[in-house]
């Protein structure tokens, strides 16, 4: 082999480390990239960023995921695991490595899970199995409230703790069931169909915390649709905050935990109808007041009616008309007897004037006859005794 | 049904459920809001009201949690583990 006339390029290596760089780099595909195998050579240094190699049965990558990354996950890495990890390619100039940089890592598994659940969520909300139209409203005061969970764990302690605080007048019926595993989808469709929670006016679906794994019983297609089908309405109280479940979508009220379900279930505690009971008494003692004073009051008004009315003051009026009667009456005698008085005053003036003794006090003289008293008119009638009555007396004359 | 329950239920009071009790003293309740009682039922009336509230508060305040197991179909006392 000949040597060529002009020799190829020399690259320093800084030069070409460069340039595989930015082959990596310019690759869209290594650069957002999932990558599944098994953890190994695992080392956190104080520095806090997370350092493991990742492999399979043919080859190794090296990984490395900085510290904020690993400050938000979740999942505890151990040697050995299997696990799939998301980040990009690129290269660590000093010691010529490629390797991936980390920014998430799930149990192998979790994507699958995670698609079929996407899958199931878009049929059954195809189907109108989460539509709002479906959500029956949680009655306000519940007398039997159904729960179905697990008999030992302690999201039912809660829930009894908090029911018991808010509202120890319902009747808990509780349905247990497992909550996890393959054996737990069937159990809590039994559970949630069995005939005595039937009687019951809301029904406690619940779970307490745990991984995607754990909780997955509550994304099972026979326990979303038996939520979904039930007759009591349901809450569903799965996990914590952030976790959503198939069954919170199917369920007529979701709660963030076991607890609030168990709030939202009771949404009237007993202090309210203590208060309640307390505010009725008041009014019954008021209105009932009220009733008495408005009674009192209407007696009032009859009373002064009846006095009104009463012959008492008929019999004063009565005895006034007899008052004033018998005060004309009285009035009319006087101006009467004044009338006749003077009459009888004009009268006597008269009986004075024709009075036979003016006559004799004018000179005149009565002469009448001794033996029988007749008046002497006529010579013819003289008698020789005769009495001569003049205006002071009479005296006795003889005829001559 | 509160005025359903005003007519006379007359069950003795101990002998009332609270929510019996609640909705026949919110009977009572609106019977006397309305002054068109006699005043000698509107006594008897607030005397029952007085003694269903009483009832109401015996029964809130005696209130206890019952916790009942379903196993099938049978119903069994629920016994709560202590802590």
């Amino acid at each position: 082999m000949q040597p060529s006339l002009f020799p190829a390029q020399t690259f320093t290596v800084s030069k070409l480390t460069f340039l595989i760089r930015k082959l990596l780099e310019e690759n869209e595909s290594l650069q957002d990239v999932w990558v599944q195998g098994e953890i190994s050579n695992l080392s956190r240094p104080a520095s806090g960023h997370v350092y493991f190699t990742l492999k399979d049965a043919n080859a190794s990558l090296k990984c490395v995921m900085w510290k904020t990354s690993a400050a938000r996950m979740k999942l505890t890495l151990r040697d050995g695991m299997e696990v799939e990890v998301h980040g990009k390619i690129g290269i660590y100039e000093p010691q010529g490595l490629y390797q991936l940089y980390a920014d998430q890592i799930r149990p192998v598994g979790e994507g699958a899970l995670y698609q079929e659940f996407m899958r199931l969520k878009a049929q059954l909300e195809a189907e109108g199995l989460f539509d709002p139209e479906r959500k029956r409203p949680i009655p306000e005061l519940p007398r039997k409230i159904g729960i179905v969970t697990s008999a030992t764990g302690a999201a039912l302690r809660d829930m009894l703790n908090t029911l018991r605080r808010r509202l120890p007048l319902v009747e808990v019926l509780l349905t247990p069931s497992p909550v996890q595993g393959v054996d737990a989808p069937p159990a809590l469709v039994k559970a949630l169909n069995s005939p005595i929670l039937q009687s019951s006016d809301v029904i406690i679906l619940a779970r307490g915390g745990g991984s995607i794994e754990d909780l997955w019983a509550f994304n099972d297609e026979r326990v979303v649709r038996a939520v979904a089908s039930s007759n009591i309405p349901i809450i569903s109280g799965v996990g914590h905050e952030t976790d959503f479940t198939l069954c919170d979508f199917a369920a007529d009220l979701r709660a963030p935990t076991p607890t609030a379900a168990a709030e939202l279930a009771t949404p009237i505690t007993i202090q309210d109808l203590a208060a309640t009971v307390s505010n009725l008494n008041s009014l019954i003692l008021s209105s009932t007041l009220a009733l008495i004073s408005s009674k009192q009051f209407s007696l009032e008004s009859l009373a002064s009616q009846l006095r009104y009315l009463s012959p008492a003051r008929l019999i004063q009026s009565e005895s006034q008309r007899v008052d004033e009667l018998s005060r004309r009456a009285s009035s009319a005698a006087f101006n009467r007897i004044i009338l006749e008085s003077k009459h009888l005053e004009g009268t006597g003036k008269r009986l004075e004037a024709l009075s036979p003794l003016a006559v004799l006090a004018r000179g005149y003289a009565v002469v009448t006859r001794k033996e029988d008293g007749s008046v002497v008119s006529r010579v013819a009638q003289a008698s020789d005794e005769m009495k001569v009555r003049v205006s002071d007396g009479e005296f006795e004359v003889r005829k001559s | 049904m509160p005025k359903a329950s005003t007519k006379k239920s007359e069950k003795p009071i101990e002998e009332l459920t609270y929510e019996e009790a609640l909705a026949e003293l919110e009977g009572i309740v609106e019977v006397l809001e309305g002054e068109q009682s006699q005043l000698e039922e509107a006594i008897k009336l607030f005397e029952r009201g007085q003694a269903l509230a009483a009832r109401c508060g015996v029964l809130l305040e005696a209130a206890q949690l019952k916790v009942k197991q379903v196993a099938g179909d049978d119903v069994s006392a629920f016994e709560e583990e202590s802590e």
